[in-house]
């Protein structure tokens, strides 16, 4: 593969990924307000197009259209760029995430991501952890309260759970012996006497507590209920987004729901085995049942968030900060310590 | 493979190119007309009082010096474990002590109070 046709490949596959993660991201938002609809018995959109399908397109357009209000007293470059800084880190830790295994499209040969990197994992980490600054330098630049203390809240509520987060991650990391995403998938490939998948979560030693103190510490990082805090509507209007209006609030409304979309991607890629699932038939449905397998994990995820938002009331802060530091902390050390142990004791 | 992390860069291009893109178009499109009132601090109707940079609680800060120590120490635990089946009993038994130094550090913040929020 020639210098030129590796970029064009690589552009290409960028523009796809862009384009399909943001009518992911307009989806789930479709998705979020019909399911929380039926939840509370009410429809939810069900007047632009049929089942209110068309609802993205109609709220983009609205957003594109209102009028932007740059408060005065904002501390006007940190202002603009905040909203901005949050939407580039949320979108770009998806070029890393592969959704399925090699393809071959006009005779090149190509992994269904967009680009496969030993440190992917690493990668991921770090620019979500990134994504911080936009919601701190947002709620400091609006100079206001509420916002003031929505960023302050976010980002100690973000790097509190980062710890756990991360700290989850190293029972698989020591079964898998990898930070490549894609060898960590193959590692969980076939069944236990053909019926238990090899996922993660099933393996011994088990990483069922790893896989949900991830998922709690990424309903934290995501700041969604029941550790939406940042933005508690009754107690500080909207948070760190208070003073923002029209396409700079949709970036942080797009950013929420991207890092969603990637926080499900990343456990379904570490612990429920990814692209895995049965496959048969001809060639053309062998290609594309593994993305469909993947992509069921991860509507699977969303539709769980959109349920626990329907169901679950908001922490107190400190509930919050003591749950996160008293007991998930020392909880995914214990998994740590177990994990090794069992694994050193076995080999 | 080191070129392979050339596309981050790209995607990283694109976006950043897109997003002011999309700024600068709705700039174009859409109606502006501020007011004074429009353009005030939000504080649910009422006018604003005090400045908005005002002090809060120390709590913060502690919360975010003990992000420093315990992300340094995933940082720590990633390579190693990764590598842990090659390290054996050593590696295994080096990253107990470790641990445990750190398990010992937490109880004493817990004691401490550095935990408690209120």
């Amino acid at each position: 593969m020639n210098i030129t046709q590796f970029i064009l490949v690589a552009v290409v596959k960028i523009v796809l990924a862009i384009w399909l993660l943001l009518t992911a991201v307009a989806y789930t938002v479709w998705l979020e307000r019909k399911l929380v609809g039926h939840i509370q018995n009410r429809w939810g959109p069900t007047r632009v197009g049929p089942f209110g399908l068309l609802q993205p397109l109609a709220d983009g357009m609205k957003f594109i259209f209102k009028e932007d209000l740059t408060p005065p007293h904002v501390n006007k470059p940190l202002y603009i760029a905040a909203p901005m800084i949050s939407l580039v880190f949320a979108l770009t830790s998806i070029a890393l995430i592969p959704v399925g295994g090699w393809v071959r499209v006009a005779g090149v040969n190509t992994p269904l991501e967009i680009t496969e990197v030993n440190m992917g994992l690493l990668i991921i980490l770090g620019i979500t952890s990134l994504g911080v600054y936009g919601v701190a330098l947002a709620g400091w630049s609006s100079n206001s309260k509420y916002s003031l203390l929505g960023g302050l809240r976010a980002s100690a509520q973000m790097v509190s759970y980062e710890v756990a987060l991360g700290l989850s991650l190293v029972g698989v990391l020591i079964l898998a012996g990898s930070f490549n995403l894609r060898e960590i998938v193959d590692a969980q490939s076939g069944t236990f006497w053909g019926v238990i998948p090899r996922w993660y979560i099933f393996r011994w030693p088990p990483q069922i507590v790893g896989f949900l103190i991830y998922l709690t510490a990424a309903y934290a990082e995501t700041n969604r209920l029941p550790f939406d805090l940042p933005e508690a509507e009754t107690e500080l209007v909207a948070g760190y987004h208070t003073e923002y209006s029209s396409m700079k609030f949709a970036m942080f409304f797009m950013a929420e729901y991207a890092n969603m979309i990637t926080v499900a991607c990343l456990a379904s890629l570490l612990f429920l085995g990814g692209w895995h699932g049965p496959v048969a038939g001809p060639a053309i449905v062998r290609a594309v049942l593994p993305v469909f397998w993947f992509g069921l994990r991860v509507f699977g995820f969303l539709f769980l968030y959109i349920w626990v938002r329907g169901t679950l009331p908001r922490f107190r802060y400190d509930q919050l900060m003591a749950f996160g530091w008293k007991f998930l902390l020392p909880l995914a050390i214990a998994n740590v310590i177990v994990t090794a142990l069992i694994v050193a004791l076995r080999s | 493979m080191p070129q392979n992390y050339i596309p981050i860069f790209l995607f990283i291009a694109v976006v950043g190119f897109l997003i002011p893109v999309t700024l600068v178009a709705a700039k174009l499109v859409r109606p502006e007309n501020p007011h004074r009132t429009k353009l005030m601090p939000y504080e649910c109707g009422i006018d604003p009082v005090g400045s908005s940079r005002g002090r809060y609680t120390i709590r913060f800060y502690i919360v975010a010096i003990l992000f420093v120590v315990f992300d340094v120490e995933t940082i720590f635990l990633f390579p190693w474990a990764v590598k842990f089946k090659a390290l054996g009993v050593f590696g295994l038994v080096e990253m107990l002590i470790f641990l445990t130094i750190l398990i010992v550090g937490y109880i004493w913040i817990w004691k401490k109070g550095a935990l408690d929020w209120v």
